[in-house]
């Protein structure tokens, strides 16, 4: 037997699930003012990136790789902060909202995403730059095992369970990547400081840079934060549809059962 | 929370003592895996000189394979939902699953460290001795507390047997770094870079103080994670 809409109504008025439903399109006047500047900012990013600021005196055009690089790395970082702090928040603040949860996910999704940007732009400026495409060095391989580490954790949220399960098992698995990284990272450092330091041009951490160069950095940086916050926003939003659509169906196949007694 | 951890060890060795699973399909397999690493590197000179790395490595694999055996004993059947219906201690249920996953490990590895000398001529220092053995305990330490957080993380949830790896393989990390680097020094078969000739046994130390950092975090860890864990299983 089907099920009518007006018992359907019923059901998403009076169910078991919350009863402040969402209904409107994933966006709102801020989320779309945010995607707006964002679309701005790109445009100012390949203006200063590609033809205002000038070629690196050393490196020459391949520098405007770094405008990308940069901030998509630190995106990713910032992303995986995100995540975990989301996760404690989760586990620890009384009431465990999902809320929580889905922008720890949203977020952890989006640094995945800009992780592997940051590995491919960086190899193909390391290329250029030192001729190889990929170093051992204590950054990289901590950078290459985060992207590992958060792949593996968007893993275990499709494992399926309950919201909350998910939400929980997802935590626990956020803030031990907390633990991990930092281990891996000095485990890497000590391992390779045991080596000869690479024999490849490196690059000085604190090279005088240009001003616009310094201008076009911060262009990037601040644009891809917003399209970041743009992201998670839209991301966390189209999940909790997706988890909403999820108790949906449950709430339709009772709905059938109790039908089905009735009639 | 120590009685119960007591108790859920025996249990599991029983089990894995009985049913011969390990003894059986483990460690040939580990076996197996020096007799590959030898094919795939091919030069003698060469296995006798990462020896230590493929020693670490195999085990790696091996607790996989024993972390999965591990966790499929309780699953199956529902055991893990009987005991908390029993109201066990998760904590104690996490430190006893990992004793007993220590206790395997440390077996497997004097086996494996018996190939290593046969298959691929390597020689511990006497001066190194204690160095293995610290650095085995430790290492095996940090590596049961790890693969049992992991293994009861995705026990019961389909699709583990791929997962795990995944999520298991990047953690340990560090232990294979820090097992391998004081294993050579006990060796002797890396040779010095730059103004430094040859590693010492004394220059493995400092590694095994990682692999303690290491086991100590993920065991305290492991004892706060495994309730929720257990909850949602």
């Amino acid at each position: 037997m089907t099920v009518t809409a007006e018992q359907l109504n019923e059901v998403s008025a009076g169910g078991g699930v919350a009863s402040h439903r969402w209904q409107g399109p994933t966006s709102t006047a801020f989320s779309r003012g945010l995607g707006v500047m964002t679309i701005v900012g790109m445009a100012w990013l390949l203006a200063f990136g590609l033809i205002f600021s000038p070629a690196d005196r050393v490196q020459g055009t391949s520098v405007r790789i770094l405008y990308i690089h940069v901030p998509t790395a630190w995106i990713a970082y910032l992303a995986f902060i995100v995540t975990g702090v989301s996760s404690a928040m989760y586990l620890f603040r009384r009431g465990h909202s999902l809320a929580w949860d889905r922008v720890a996910g949203a977020s952890a999704e989006v640094g995945v995403l800009f992780m592997g940007l940051t590995l491919i732009t960086g190899s193909l400026w390391g290329r250029l730059t030192w001729g190889v495409f990929w170093e051992w060095d204590a950054r990289l391989t901590t950078t290459a095992f985060l992207f590992v580490t958060y792949i593996g954790y968007l893993a275990v949220r499709r494992l399926g369970g309950s919201h909350h399960a998910r939400a929980r098992r997802s935590a626990v698995l956020g803030l031990l990547a907390v633990l991990e990284i930092p281990l891996v990272h000095f485990s890497v450092k000590l391992w390779r400081s045991l080596h000869q330091e690479a024999s490849v041009a490196r690059l000085n951490g604190d090279v005088e840079l240009d001003g616009l160069m310094l201008f076009s950095l911060l262009v990037g940086i601040v644009t891809f934060t917003l399209l970041y916050g743009w992201l998670v926003l839209h991301r966390q939003r189209v999940m909790y549809l997706e988890d909403q659509y999820d108790d949906r169906d449950l709430d339709v196949a009772l709905a059938e059962r109790q039908a089905e007694a009735h009639g | 929370m120590w009685r119960t951890a007591r108790l859920v060890a025996a249990k599991d060795l029983r089990i894995e003592w009985r049913s011969r699973v390990v003894t059986n399909q483990v460690l040939p397999f580990t076996g197996l895996t020096l007799v590959l690493f030898a094919f795939a590197l091919d030069r003698d000179d060469i296995t006798t000189r990462v020896a230590p790395g493929l020693f670490w490595l195999a085990t790696t694999f091996s607790l996989i394979v024993l972390v999965q055996r591990t966790f499929a004993v309780e699953s199956s059947d529902g055991a893990l939902d009987t005991l908390r219906v029993a109201g066990v201690d998760p904590a104690g249920i996490y430190l006893g699953k990992s004793m007993a996953l220590a206790v395997q490990l440390i077996v497997l590895e004097a086996l494996l460290m018996l190939g290593v000398i046969v298959f691929y001529s390597s020689q511990v220092r006497p001066a190194g001795i204690v160095l293995v053995a610290v650095t085995a305990v430790t290492a095996t330490a940090g590596l049961a507390f790890v693969g049992t957080i992991y293994g009861g993380l995705a026990a019961g949830a389909k699709g583990r047997e791929t997962l795990l790896p995944l999520l298991l393989l990047p953690v340990v990390a560090p232990v294979l770094i820090g097992a391998t680097r004081a294993f050579e020094a006990a060796f002797g078969t890396r040779e010095g870079e730059g103004i430094r000739k040859g590693v010492e046994v004394v220059d493995g130390w400092p590694w095994v103080g990682l692999l303690a950092v290491f086991a100590a975090v993920f065991g305290a860890a492991g004892v706060l994670a495994f309730g929720p864990l257990l909850e949602e299983a």
